[in-house]
C-alpha cells in the first residue's frame, strides 16, 4: 500500500488546517491572499486527483476504496469547491473577519464529501457524512446578524441530526443481519428478513434526507434561502453529489435487486420528487427558493439513473451530477452577483439584468436551460442518458413523468429569463462582476456547453468510473 | 475540387458564425450588425441553391454526406446529408431566412440581441433538415424553441393577448410536444439497440431494423403527438395563431414558414421511414384530424379581424392539406405534401413580411381600419395579392401544384375525406378575397396617405419570396422531380402497406 493513493485526502486535510492557521497568522491586509491560495491549492489537488483517476485499490481491508468511481466524484467535489470559492466574490465581505474560517470549513466539508465517495464501509461513510454535515451546520449559520441564516443553521442541525440518526439506525439493523459493515461483503450475507427490509428502507430514508427527495425535502427550501448564497450553492451541488455517490455504491453493491425490489421504491420517490419539486418551483418568487425547488427536482432526475441500475442509468447519474455542478453553479454565481449588487434575492432583482450585464444574463439563461434539459446544453445529454437507462429497465412511465415535467420546468426557468430580458429596473447602471466571479461564470458556461456539444470525453470518464459495478 | 468541401456544414454554420461575429461587434454599430446578418444568410442561400442544382439526380439518394462519429456509446454521429426531400426544405429555410433579415431591417432597439438570436434560430431550423442522425435532429429542433421565446418577449407585439403570454404559450406547447418526441426517441433508441445489438441514431440504419408492430404503433402515436403539435395539427393548434400574432415579423415568417414544416418533415422522414407499420395503422386518425384543421380553422378565419390572426389560422388550415397528404401514404400524396410545405412556407412568409411592414407604418392590423391601400402602396398590395392568391391555390402559383397533387394522391385512399377537404379551398378563397378586398381595394382613404410604399431593402422579401412562388408555380418540375426522387426511395421502403389496420 502506498500513501500516495490517499494524497487527495491528505492534501485536503492539510489545506484545511493550513488555511485555518494562516487566518490567525496573517495580518488583516494579508488575508486577501486566502482566496487565491485556496483556489490554487484546490487546482493542484484537482490535478492530483486526475492523475490518480484510474488507480484501483482497496485499503484497510476494504474499508476505504480507491477506484475511478470515487475519483470521479472527488474531481467533481473539488471542481465544485473551486467554483464556489471563486463565485463567492464580494459576498465574502459579509463574513467580515471570520472569512478565514469560512475557507477552512469549506475544505473540511469537501474532505467529508471525498471520504463519502470513497468509503467502502458504512461507518467510514458515516464519518465522512458527519464531517461534511457538521461543517455545513456552521456554514449555514455563518451570517451572524441575519435571523434567517441563524434559523436555517438551527433547522439544518436538528433535521440533519435526525436524518443521521435514521441512517445510523438503518446501518445497525443491516449490520445485525449481515454481521458486517463492509459494503462489498454484505451481498454475500444478504438474507431476506423483515428487519433487513427495515434497515434498507431506513438507510434509504437517511440518504433521501440528504438529497432532499420528496417527502423528505421540507428542510431544503428554508435552509437554502437562509444560508449565505455560496454555502447554498455548495450545499446544492456538493453535499447532494456526495450523498449520491455513497448511495449508488451502497445500493448497487450491497443490496441485490433480486431479493428486494428497491428500484421500484426509488422510482416512486423519484416520480413524486420530480412532480412536486417542479410544481412548487412554478410559484416561487425568491431566486434561492426557486433554485432550491429546482434542485429538489434535479435530485429526482438523478435518482432515475439509480432506479434504472444499468450502464446508461449509472452513467447518467455520474454525467448528470457533473454537469449539474457547472450548470447550477453558473446559476448560483449569477444569483450571487445580483444579491451583492441589489441586496435582494427576489426574482424582481433580476429585472433588466440583460441590459445591466448582458454576459451574466446570457450565462444565467444558458445554465438554467441546461437545468431544464434543453439542447445544446449538457442537461439534455444528461437526461438522455438517465431516461435511456430508465426505458431500458422498463420504467417507461417514469420517463414520461420525468420528461414532461422537465418541459414544464422550463416555465419557471424562463420566468427568470423574462425578468432579465424584458423586466424594467430603476437602476440601470452597468454591473461589472469581479475577475474571480467572471472566471467562475465562464468556466460554468464552458462546462455546460462543452458537455452538451461534445459529451464524448465526460461520457468516457463516467464509463470508466462505473466499470466497478458491471 | 469543391466536392471535398464540407458544403453542408458551411451552409449550416454560416449563420452561427455570423451570430458569433455579431456578439463580438460593438453595440452601437447597428449597420455592420445588419450587414453581417445579411451576408451570413446570403451565403447559406446561395449554397443551398447551388446544392439543389448540383445534386446528382441520376444517382438519387443521400448526397453531400459528412459523417464524424460523435458519441460512441449513444451511437451518435455528426451526420449530414441531403436528398430530394430535404433539399426543398433547405431551400425554403434559406429563402425565408434571408428575407427575414431584410424584413427586420427597421429593428432599432437591441439590434445585437435580435440578429444573433435570429441567426441561431435559422441554423437550428436548417440543422433539422440537413442531418441524418436522429439525435442531432432532435437537438437542432429544440435549439430553436428558446431563441423564439426570447425574440417574442423582447421584440413581439400583440393586441389580443400579451406578448409574454403568447411567447410562453408557444414555448410550452412546443416543449410538451417535444417531451413526447423525446420519449419516442429514447424508446426507439433502446429498442433498436436490443434488436440490432449496437447503439445507433442513424435514421437509415434505424429504418432497416424490424420493429414489432405494437411498438411501431406506440412510437408513431407519440411522434404524431409531438410533430403534430409542431405542425399545429387539430386539436393541438392553439399556440399557433397567438404565437404568430405576438411574434415579431421575422419570427412569424420563420415560424409559419419553416418551423412548422419540421413537423411534417419529421413525420415523413422519421415517422414514415422508420415506423411504416405504425404509420399505416395511425394514418386514418391523422387524416380525420387533418379535416379538423382544414375546415375548422378555415371557419375561424372567416370571423377574424386581425390580419396576423387570419394568416395564423389560415396556416393551421393549410397544414391540414399537408397532413392528409402524409396520411394517404402514397407517392403522389407525399410528393404533394412536401411541395405544399414548400409552397405554404414561402406564401406565409411573404404574407407575414407584408403584414409586418404595414403594421410598422400604420400601427394597426385590424382589417376594418384599412381600405384602398392599393392607391398609396401599390408594391405592398402586389405582395399581398401574390401571397393571397397563392394561399387560395390559384393556378400559376406553387401552392396550386401542392394542393392539386395532394388531392389527386389522397383521393384514392380517402374518398369522402378528400372531397370534404377540397371544400376548404372554397372557404380559403372566401376569407382571403374578402380580406384582400377590404384592405387593398375600394376608395382611397385619406388617413393612410402618409404611408410610404415599399422601397429599397423592404423590397427584398417581396422579390425573393414572390419569385419563389411564381417560379415554383410556372415551372414546378424543377422541384417536383427532385421531391419525387426522394419520396420514391421512401415509398420503396414503405412497400405495399395496408392502410388503416385499425378499421
Amino acid at each position: 500500500m502506498s500513501w500516495t493513493l490517499l494524497s487527495v485526502e491528505i492534501a485536503l486535510a492539510a489545506l484545511g488546517s493550513v488555511l485555518l492557521m494562516l487566518g490567525l497568522l496573517l495580518p488583516e491586509k494579508g488575508r486577501r491572499v486566502m482566496q487565491p491560495v485556496a483556489v490554487i491549492a484546490l487546482l493542484g489537488i484537482l490535478i492530483l486527483g486526475g492523475g490518480l483517476y484510474t488507480a484501483q485499490y482497496s485499503l484497510f481491508n476494504g474499508n476505504y476504496q480507491i477506484d475511478p468511481f470515487g475519483s470521479f466524484f472527488k474531481l467533481l467535489f473539488v471542481a465544485a469547491g473551486i467554483l464556489v470559492i471563486l463565485s463567492a466574490g464580494r459576498y465574502l465581505e459579509r463574513f467580515e473577519e471570520r472569512v478565514n474560517e469560512f475557507y477552512s470549513f469549506m475544505i473540511f466539508a469537501l474532505l467529508g464529501m471525498v471520504v463519502m465517495a470513497s468509503a467502502g464501509e458504512l461507518i467510514t461513510l458515516y464519518i465522512g457524512l458527519e464531517l461534511m454535515t457538521v461543517s455545513f451546520y456552521i456554514l449555514t449559520a455563518y451570517l451572524l446578524q441575519d435571523k434567517l441564516s441563524a434559523e436555517a443553521g438551527l433547522k439544518y442541525l436538528i433535521l440533519g441530526a435526525l436524518s443521521s440518526a435514521i441512517l445510523l439506525f438503518g446501518i445497525s439493523l443491516v449490520y445485525a443481519v449481515t454481521g458486517t459493515t463492509v459494503i462489498a461483503d454484505m451481498a454475500a450475507q444478504f438474507s431476506m428478513q423483515p428487519v433487513m427490509i427495515a434497515g434498507i428502507i431506513l438507510i434509504l430514508t437517511g440518504f433521501a434526507f440528504k438529497i432532499s427527495l420528496v417527502p423528505f425535502h421540507m428542510w431544503a427550501p428554508d435552509i437554502y434561502q437562509g444560508a449565505p448564497i455560496p454555502v447554498t450553492a455548495f450545499l446544492a451541488v456538493g453535499s447532494k453529489a456526495a450523498a449520491f455517490a455513497a448511495m449508488v455504491r451502497v445500493f448497487v453493491i450491497a443490496f441485490p435487486v433480486s431479493t428486494f425490489d428497491w428500484p421500484l421504491l426509488l422510482a416512486i420517490l423519484a416520480a413524486i420528487t420530480i412532480v412536486v419539486g417542479n410544481l412548487i418551483a412554478l410559484v416561487q418568487t425568491d431566486i434561492k427558493r426557486l433554485l432550491a425547488y429546482s434542485s429538489i427536482a434535479q435530485a429526482g432526475y438523478i435518482i432515475v439513473g439509480l432506479v434504472a441500475y444499468n450502464t446508461y442509468g449509472l452513467k447518467g447519474v455520474l454525467f448528470y451530477a457533473m454537469l449539474y455542478v457547472f450548470s447550477n453553479m453558473g446559476a448560483f454565481a449569477a444569483a450571487t452577483i445580483v444579491e451583492v449588487e441589489t441586496g435582494s434575492t427576489d426574482i424582481k432583482a433580476f429585472n433588466g439584468l440583460a441590459r445591466r450585464s448582458p454576459m451574466v444574463a446570457a450565462i444565467m439563461t444558458v445554465c438554467m436551460l441546461s437545468l431544464a434539459g434543453i439542447p445544446p446544453t449538457a442537461g439534455f445529454v444528461g437526461k438522455f442518458y438517465l431516461f435511456s437507462g430508465a426505458i431500458q429497465a422498463d420504467y417507461l412511465w417514469l420517463a414520461f413523468v420525468g420528461l414532461i415535467m422537465s418541459m414544464i420546468s422550463v416555465y419557471y426557468y424562463l420566468k427568470v429569463a423574462k425578468a432579465m430580458y424584458i423586466g424594467t429596473n430603476d437602476d440601470v447602471s452597468a454591473i461589472k462582476p469581479g475577475k474571480a466571479v467572471g472566471a467562475a461564470l465562464w468556466v460554468c458556461l464552458a462546462g455546460t456547453l462543452l458537455f452538451g456539444l461534445y459529451p464524448g470525453p465526460l461520457s468516457n470518464l463516467a464509463q470508466v468510473a462505473i466499470q466497478i459495478f458491471l | 475540387m469543391l466536392s471535398n468541401w464540407p458544403i453542408l456544414s458551411i451552409t449550416l454554420f454560416a449563420p452561427v458564425l455570423g451570430a458569433i461575429l455579431i456578439m463580438l461587434l460593438p453595440r452601437d454599430n447597428t449597420k455592420t450588425i445588419k450587414a453581417v446578418a445579411a451576408v451570413a444568410t446570403f451565403i447559406s442561400l446561395v449554397l443551398s441553391i447551388w446544392i439543389g442544382l448540383v445534386y446528382d439526380r441520376s444517382l438519387g439518394g443521400i448526397q453531400f454526406i459528412e459523417q464524424i462519429p460523435w458519441v460512441a456509446d449513444l451511437g451518435i454521429t455528426y451526420a449530414l446529408g441531403v436528398d430530394g426531400i430535404s433539399i426543398p426544405m433547405l431551400l425554403l429555410t434559406n429563402l425565408i431566412g434571408f428575407s427575414a433579415v431584410y424584413a427586420s431591417w427597421k429593428v432599432a432597439d437591441r439590434v445585437k440581441e435580435f440578429f444573433s438570436l435570429l441567426l441561431i434560430l435559422i441554423t437550428g431550423v436548417m440543422g433539422t433538415f440537413l442531418t441524418t442522425d436522429l439525435f442531432i435532429f432532435f437537438m437542432f429542433y429544440e435549439v430553436v424553441v428558446i431563441p423564439i421565446y426570447l425574440l417574442v418577449i423582447m421584440f413581439g407585439s400583440s393586441k389580443r393577448v400579451t406578448k409574454e403570454y403568447a411567447g410562453m404559450k408557444l414555448t410550452i406547447y412546443l416543449l410538451i410536444g417535444s417531451a413526447f418526441l423525446l420519449v419516442a426517441l429514447v424508446a426507439l433508441f433502446v429498442k433498436s439497440k436490443a434488436i440490432l445489438g449496437f447503439p445507433t441514431m442513424d435514421m437509415f440504419t434505424l429504418a432497416s431494423a424490424d420493429f414489432p408492430i405494437g411498438f411501431q404503433i406506440f412510437e408513431f402515436v407519440l411522434m404524431a403527438l409531438g410533430f403534430g403539435t409542431l405542425l399545429s395539427m387539430f386539436p393541438f393548434h392553439a399556440w399557433s395563431p397567438d404565437g404568430y400574432a405576438g411574434a415579431p415579423t421575422a419570427v412569424s415568417m420563420i415560424h409559419a414558414g419553416v418551423l412548422k414544416k419540421i413537423g411534417g418533415y419529421g413525420l415523413i422522414r422519421i415517422g414514415l421511414m422508420i415506423l411504416p407499420g405504425g404509420a399505416a395503422y395511425v394514418a386514418p386518425i391523422i387524416a380525420v384530424l387533418a379535416l379538423g384543421n382544414v375546415v375548422y380553422a378555415a371557419f375561424i378565419c372567416l370571423s377574424q379581424k386581425d390580419l396576423k390572426y387570419i394568416v395564423g389560422y389560415s396556416s393551421v388550415s393549410h397544414m391540414g392539406y399537408v397532413l392528409i397528404g402524409i396520411a394517404a401514404l402514397n407517392l403522389i400524396s407525399i410528393n404533394g405534401a412536401i411541395i405544399m410545405m414548400f409552397a405554404h412556407g414561402v406564401m406565409a412568409a411573404l404574407f407575414f413580411a407584408m403584414i409586418g411592414n404595414l403594421y410598422e407604418k400604420s400601427h394597426t392590423r385590424n382589417v376594418d381600419d384599412f381600405g384602398g391601400l392599393a392607391h398609396q402602396m401599390p408594391r405592398l398590395a402586389t405582395g399581398f395579392m401574390i401571397a393571397g392568391l397563392a394561399s387560395l391555390g390559384l393556378p400559376g402559383m406553387v401552392n396550386f401544384i401542392g394542393e392539386f397533387t395532394i388531392f389527386v394522391g389522397a383521393f384514392g385512399t380517402y374518398k369522402v375525406l378528400t372531397i370534404l377537404a377540397v371544400s376548404g379551398i372554397i372557404f380559403t378563397a372566401l376569407y382571403i378575397l374578402r380580406t384582400l378586398g377590404a384592405v387593398l381595394f375600394g376608395p382611397r382613404r385619406p388617413e393612410w396617405d402618409h404611408l410610404q410604399d415599399l422601397k429599397g431593402v423592404e423590397m427584398v422579401p417581396l422579390l425573393v419570396l414572390g419569385a419563389a412562388i411564381l417560379i415554383g408555380g410556372i415551372a414546378p418540375f424543377t422541384l417536383m422531380d427532385l421531391i419525387n426522387l426522394g419520396v420514391g426511395d421512401l415509398v420503396a421502403q414503405l412497400g405495399s402497406l395496408q392502410i388503416g389496420g385499425m378499421f
